[in-house]
């Protein structure tokens, strides 16, 4: 049985999704800019998409900027909205459980002269909008927080967050990353008082190497590619037309019955999250229920490590992930999250992620549950002494 | 501008009656180092020395690179063929060959020195050696007043060779010496995914030797990147050697099993004795004539003279240690020359690391660690055999850079 459990790291395409991406590009392959038909075709598939997205979020078209994905809609917002804002004020402030596409950016910026103040959380992994209220400085430009946290799924307060900052100063410009959390709830931005929101393809079953960035017509962003002027010039480059389509087709989808699909990855964490529990000094990181994201569960298995149980289970075709897959090819390091919600040094080691998808069945999490009672007894019983 | 390349080397030349073997070696070793590279080339001996013709269009880049990878090679000297048009044209030739390989450091006035050696293979020129030398040695210092002479020591050494055409370089462009591989027998390393192991792999190869490789994994202890990271450094060794065949050894159960019976500061030590065991066996099974192995005294608990000695005593074929007296720096200083320091440092834990005891026995004693491995004795047979016939074999190529 092959269980796929990694689906904050990325998802199984929607057979949809695959067909139309394949169709564009081998039938309707036209540059969006030609002036020929095979260029307004393809150029229909990009403002089909657009008008999805748009009708989504119930923002205009005009506001949506494709990008090649989460990791450059966060960059565009960031540097974007630093370099236009950078006279009315050089301090921005964001979470210190973002992820590494924030993270980085926020310190590519610090090393430009702009001063970063990176809220904490509490054990649940939320920040606390007193801290946040606190940390606002006549000089604040920019406050960046994530909608739901890729590691231990934690949802953060951003209606409330939006408004706290805009009654304080509505100049100020608040971006949410919301990767891990679109396709998940909705999100209306011009509700919440978001002015930027990323997102990306391929966390809801959509292509790999697209995403978006809705830019609120409110807000000047500069832009950090440069060429040909595509997309009014805030993102140079031919348009990636399949993975637009794809994208838009991703959206659709997963939007066609969202309450449903999420109502059942709920029941289907909440049986994994009993289960798990059964198994002896084990620990669930965050909350859980509706308090928490529908498809990321963080455990910590005492006395195991946590790459050695991944492929453990991997030997039983369960795949997961240990810390957050965007930064695991690199060295091992313990995750930034996990020590922000302070969790025990040893348990920092020890801590793997299930992440679960519209097609996470009862079956399959049945079997990962047995899998983990049979492995992890075992594995307890080999360490290092 | 260069046709072809004059390979030099320096040891085989000593070999006596064995000589022809050693040099058809080289030729098939460069017929293969250049298979991957753009071009067509004949390589061929002739009078006692081998050629590299390029018949076709060719990135010199590429090629001395690849040719640099060839045990055997002492020197790699690019030369440029001029047909015979008469001395006198033969002069023009001369001087446009040094105005493109030396160009502008001719003109500077700097002083270079220069000394022609010209040799007569085609004895019917009409044109002595020692005339052409003198001769050649005018025009030039006609032609670029800052050159002079100097017998002794020229900072370029003018050759001319005298064939069916005439063959000019001045250039050698140092190879990796040693001599060509598979003139020396075949070798089991023991590649882990560390830093000394490819090393020595490529030191003992460096001697001629043909080299297979046995690797230990643990899953699911050790990851598929671990594993991937061991073909890769194979394929790094493999640029020098020739093909690898790598033998992957599922180890975690003979693991396992020595740590639920053996107490856990030999553990290490033992499980090097069951590589070491295993090892031999592919070895004796495909021919390999001794192990190859990356130690180096001291440089950690399983390496002090008494755990090599512990190690050792296992086999019967000898275990070759090339690294045996060098510091850490100095093995690292080899793996950043040969490329494999970069793979070899990435981040993935290897069986070795796994299970090591906080205080590992630095001076084990034998006949305690033989009473020890008893412990194991109902179920290490079948172990072995499993661990054996579960072998996996990858055949890894060379891996350009």
């Amino acid at each position: 049985m092959e269980v796929y459990l990694d689906n904050s790291a990325t998802t199984r395409a929607f057979d949809c999704v695959a067909e139309i991406v394949s169709k564009v590009m081998v039938e309707d392959y036209g540059n969006p800019s030609s002036l020929h038909m095979k260029g307004v075709e393809a150029e229909r598939y990009i403002r089909y998409a657009k008008e999805v997205i748009a009708a989504n979020m119930k923002v205009s078209e005009k506001e949506i900027v494709f990008t090649s994905g989460g990791t450059e809609s966060d960059n565009l917002a960031l540097i974007g909205t630093a370099s236009a804002c950078a006279r009315a004020g050089r301090h921005i402030i964001t979470t210190c459980i973002e992820h590494p596409a924030v993270m980085q950016t926020m310190h590519y910026l610090e090393k430009q002269g702009f001063q970063v103040t990176y809220l904490p959380v509490d054990r649940y992994g939320i920040i606390r909008l007193e801290d946040l209220r606190r940390a606002i400085r006549r000089d604040t430009i920019l406050v960046s927080i994530m909608h739901t946290n890729n590691e231990i799924g934690s949802l953060q307060p951003i209606g409330e967050a939006g408004e706290l900052i805009k009654s304080i100063n509505p100049r100020i410009v608040f971006h949410v990353d919301a990767i891990q959390g679109y396709g998940k709830f909705r999100i209306y931005p011009r509700k919440m008082h978001i002015d930027l929101l990323s997102v990306s393809g391929h966390k809801i079953h959509g292509p790999k190497g697209v995403g978006f960035l809705y830019i609120s017509e409110k807000v000047r962003v500069i832009p950090i590619v440069f060429g040909g002027g595509q997309q009014k010039g805030m993102r140079s480059g031919t348009e990636n037309v399949p993975g637009i389509a794809g994208l838009g087709k991703a959206v659709e989808t997963i939007y066609a019955d969202l309450e449903k699909d999420r109502a059942a990855m709920y029941e289907r964490k909440e049986q994994f999250v009993q289960g798990a529990l059964q198994i002896p000094e084990v620990k669930i990181n965050g909350l859980t229920g509706e308090m928490s994201a529908p498809h990321v569960v963080s455990v910590s298995f005492r006395g195991v490590r946590s790459e050695v149980l991944l492929h453990a289970l991997e030997e039983k075709g369960i795949y997961v992930s240990a810390g957050s897959a965007c930064a695991s090819n690199k060295a091992p390091r313990p995750s930034d999250t996990l020590r922000a919600i302070g969790l025990e040094r040893d348990l920092l080691d020890s801590t793997l992620r299930f992440s679960l998808s519209v097609f996470t069945t009862r079956e399959e999490i049945d079997y990962t549950l047995q899998t983990l009672y049979e492995t992890v007894p075992m594995l307890r019983k080999y360490t290092r002494q | 501008m260069f046709t072809s390349f004059l390979i030099k080397y320096a040891e085989i030349g000593v070999k006596g009656k064995n000589r022809y073997l050693f040099e058809d070696a080289l030729v098939r070793q460069i017929r293969h180092a250049l298979k991957h590279c753009d071009g067509e080339f004949k390589v061929h001996k002739n009078q006692g020395r081998i050629y590299v013709d390029a018949l076709s269009e060719f990135d010199f880049d590429e090629v001395v690179g690849q040719l640099g990878c060839v045990f055997g090679i002492s020197g790699i000297c690019p030369v440029t063929a001029v047909e015979d048009r008469g001395f006198e044209q033969l002069g023009r030739d001369v001087i446009a060959y040094m105005e493109r390989v030396y160009g502008a450091k001719l003109g500077a006035g700097e002083g270079m020195t220069f000394k022609v050696a010209a040799r007569r293979a085609r004895k019917d020129y009409p044109v002595h050696s020692g005339e052409i030398n003198a001769q050649l040695g005018g025009i030039l210092l006609d032609a670029f007043p800052g050159l002079q002479v100097d017998v002794h020591e020229p900072d370029i050494y003018l050759q001319v060779e005298v064939r069916e055409k005439i063959y000019l370089y001045s250039m050698v462009i140092p190879g990796p010496g040693g001599m060509p591989v598979g003139t020396g027998g075949k070798g089991m390393l023991l590649l882990s995914g560390g830093i000394d192991s490819p090393v020595a792999g490529y030191m003992i190869a460096k001697r001629g030797v043909k080299i297979d490789a046995v690797y230990f994994h643990a899953p699911p202890y050790t990851s598929e990147r671990a594993r991937q990271k061991v073909i890769d450094l194979a394929g790094l060794v493999a640029r020098y050697t020739g093909p690898v065949w790598l033998h992957i050894i599922n180890f975690t159960d003979i693991q396992l099993a020595i740590y639920d019976k053996c107490p856990h500061d030999e553990l290490t030590i033992i499980m090097r004795r069951y590589m070491m065991r295993i090892a031999e066996q592919i070895a004796k099974d495909t021919e390999c004539l001794g192990l190859i192995t990356g130690e180096s005294i001291g440089q950690v608990a399983s390496q002090t003279m008494h755990s090599l000695a512990a190690t050792n005593e296992v086999c019967t074929l000898p275990v070759y240690r090339p690294l045996i007296g060098m510091d850490k720096q100095e093995i690292v200083e080899i793996a950043e020359r040969i490329g494999t320091f970069e793979t070899s440092i990435l981040p993935y834990e290897d069986c070795c690391t796994i299970f090591v005891a906080k205080h590992p026995v630095t001076k084990p004693n034998v006949k305690v660690i033989k009473k020890h491995e008893h412990n194991l004795d109902e179920v290490i047979e079948e172990l072995f055999r499993t661990a054996l016939e579960t072998k996996e074999l990858v055949v890894v190529e060379g891996k350009r850079q």
